[in-house]
């Protein structure tokens, strides 16, 4: 995705927060259609699509509950919609269940999850990366995911579309987890030109109907979904099933559905992992961070190097499927790796699979406050001494 | 020659690619609102490809993978919320959501009575036999006071949810309520529920003698048919009986047939012609 700096255009150069730029990533990204129920700090996605997507030709509506948000979002994809609900810690763990049906169901949706502070209630206004392990197995039962976590209200437009197009194109829910911050803070920010934005729309079949399986195993890992009403009548349930997705208990069944939905996830690796490495040609000494506590470890990484500290920053945008390839790579040539997160360490259980224990330091902060920068700087001279 | 004829109308709509027998019990009464659905869809002459079945979990949450229209069994309790992302995107289609008493009332109850105040074009099609049928006979919404239940060994505390009348308090356009002895009449009631724009229920009173009526010892399904039969009134009825003669008995009849509200995706049509007016 590029950006186009035009000046005299009213959509270049605005004042957004992060919630906003989400709205606004959904809506350029093809979103046309959004249910949610209010939830601090993720209500203003919600007033903004209410505004905005109308506009579009596109629906809105505030259901009764998280549960039946992300329902009448499923519902609403298979229908043919973009489709997309956002919430917070509370609602999130509301949402699983049906996350697994569209994990199971292999139905494109977007799910963002604005995260506070938890567990349970906690404190709604304060920032939290606590859900990442939620995002990956909140749902019962084994099952791929895809999610990203964005680190500039830029980052976060730019996000909401890829999150988009990765739904459609391998036909899984994925989840934009954001923070507090990121959701509520104000940046500057230059969008792209529509035109520029790279859009993935849903695949369709040219076989007859009497012909279409939704969930054939071959040739395809990604078989195409056709939109409910259009002559192609089937059957969608979160038993196991079948190809053709009537319900199954055989074996020879069930195993090649779940080879499949395991290795189109997989098998794309290199399309899904987007990060960033900061001056790890020659570091000792590596941060990986994500989400709001990128921004901290990017200026702890630029102050150790002006004191003479070979360190450098990988930050994540794909948090799962866990980047195995890129730290595995990294960690290789270093001794030490830092990683910081507003949680107990979640994140670092990935990282330290990776690449061992010994080589991991976390800089955990789960009480409501963010990391500064000294935080992660000092963890990164300690270590260097 | 009429049966014959009638058998012919479930070829057409039942899917042959699906592995039959189907899970129900012999003698269940949701093979019977089943065939009602399908003469009910038949007989407004609609395109399969325009039908859309939509249920949740449960005994009548596996009545959609035998029929051949747009079909999806979602999670518990939760068809009308995927009915209702569905019926946004998609309103010109019809889509029948069925429902058992527990997964529409219970653990769907939020979704129940607020599909019927949005007033959202969705025929609800509630089978209520009473009991958690598929897990062996527990108590549901729905379980007569005093009644025996595999989780109410000694007799049941809770009062019944009078489903149709929930739905018509909730705000919704069309409910009625029949049973499965009231063959003809339960077919035009659906007819009639599918046919009306905005959110329309029909209740189809049930049993279940394989757990409910056999730790009740209330008969085989036979008996069962035939209690439905004698225990209902028609709304004509049960205007002229006390509240006390009333008591135990299934009212059956249109209970609300309104004409004054729009439906929900009509108004959501509304709001895209003025927010587009206002960006121009």
């Amino acid at each position: 995705m590029t950006t186009n700096a035009n000046p005299s255009d009213e959509t270049n150069g605005v004042l957004m927060q992060g919630d906003e730029a989400c709205a606004e990533g959904a809506i350029a990204a093809g979103c046309r259609f959004f249910a949610g129920y209010p939830i601090t700090p993720a209500t203003e996605i919600a007033e903004v699509l209410s505004r905005r997507l109308p506009q579009v030709g596109g629906k809105f509506i505030q259901m009764e509950d998280e549960i039946g948000s992300i329902a009448a979002v499923i519902g609403a994809s298979v229908g043919g919609a973009k489709a997309m609900t956002a919430t917070s810690g509370p609602g999130f763990s509301l949402m699983q269940e049906n996350i697994g049906y569209a994990a199971m169901a292999e139905i494109p949706c977007v799910i963002v999850d604005v995260q506070r502070l938890g567990p349970s209630t906690g404190r709604p206004t304060s920032p939290s990366q606590g859900d990442v392990m939620q995002a990956r197995w909140g749902t019962h039962g084994d099952h791929p995911i895809i999610a990203l976590s964005p680190s500039s209200v830029r980052e976060t437009f730019d996000l909401t579309v890829r999150a988009f197009n990765f739904a459609e194109r391998y036909r899984t829910p994925v989840i934009l987890l954001m923070d507090e911050v990121i959701g509520h803070m104000r940046e500057r920010i230059v969008l792209p030109d529509p035109d520029t934005i790279e859009l993935v729309e849903r695949a369709g079949t040219t076989v007859p109907p009497e012909w279409y399986k939704p969930y054939e195993n071959f040739p395809l890992d990604v078989p195409p979904l056709v939109p409910f009403g259009e002559g192609y009548r089937y059957h969608i349930t979160g038993l196991h099933h079948d190809e053709r997705g009537y319900p199954t208990n055989r074996l020879d069944e069930v195993r090649p559905w779940l080879e499949r939905v395991f290795r189109k996830i997989e098998s794309s690796i290199s399309d899904i992992m987007i990060y960033e490495e900061d001056e790890v040609q020659d570091a000792d000494t590596l941060v990986i961070a994500y989400g709001v506590t990128a921004r901290a470890a990017r200026q702890a990484v630029e102050q150790a190097r002006q004191h003479g500290h070979k360190v450098g920053l990988i930050k994540l945008s794909t948090i799962w499927p866990f980047p195995e390839e890129v730290v595995e790579r990294a960690a290789d040539r270093l001794h030490r790796v830092i990683v910081p997160e507003l949680n107990r360490g979640q994140l670092a259980l990935e990282v330290e699979r990776v690449v061992g224990r010994h080589k991991v330091r976390r800089v955990n902060r789960a009480d409501g406050s963010i990391l500064s920068p000294d935080d992660i700087l000092d963890a990164i001279k300690e270590w260097s001494r | 020659m009429k049966q014959q004829r009638e058998s012919r109308v479930h070829e057409r709509y039942l899917r042959h690619s699906k592995k039959f027998p189907n899970v129900w019990c012999a003698g269940c009464g949701i093979g019977i609102v089943l065939g009602a659905i399908i003469r009910a869809v038949d007989a407004l002459q609609l395109d399969k490809n325009d039908v859309a079945m939509i249920s949740g979990i449960g005994c009548t949450g596996r009545m959609p993978v035998y029929v051949d229209f747009n079909t999806m069994h979602t999670t518990h309790g939760r068809a009308l919320a995927f009915a209702t992302g569905l019926k946004m995107v998609r309103p010109d289609m019809k889509i029948i959501v069925v429902m058992g008493d527990g997964d529409a009332l219970a653990i769907g109850g939020n979704h129940f009575i607020h599909a019927a105040r949005r007033n959202i074009g969705l025929t609800a099609i509630v089978v209520n036999n009473a009991t958690y049928g598929m897990t062996g006979g527990q108590y549901s919404p729905t379980t007569p006071l005093g009644a025996r239940a595999a989780t109410a060994p000694y007799g049941h505390i809770e009062h019944p949810f009078p489903i149709a009348e929930l739905a018509v308090t909730a705000g919704a356009s069309y409910v009625a309520r029949s049973t499965v002895y009231h063959v003809i009449e339960l077919e035009k009631f659906i007819a009639q529920a599918i046919q009306k724009d905005g959110f329309a229920l029909v209740e189809a009173v049930s049993y279940c003698h394989t757990t409910l009526g056999r730790i009740n010892r209330w008969g085989r399904a036979p008996d069962m048919m035939r209690r439905l039969k004698e225990q209902s009134v028609t709304v004509r009825q049960a205007e002229k009986m006390s509240a006390n003669d009333l008591k135990g008995k299934i009212v059956r009849g249109v209970l609300t047939d309104r004409q004054d509200m729009i439906e929900y995706t009509k108004l959501y049509d509304q709001i895209i012609e003025r927010a587009q007016e206002e960006v121009g």
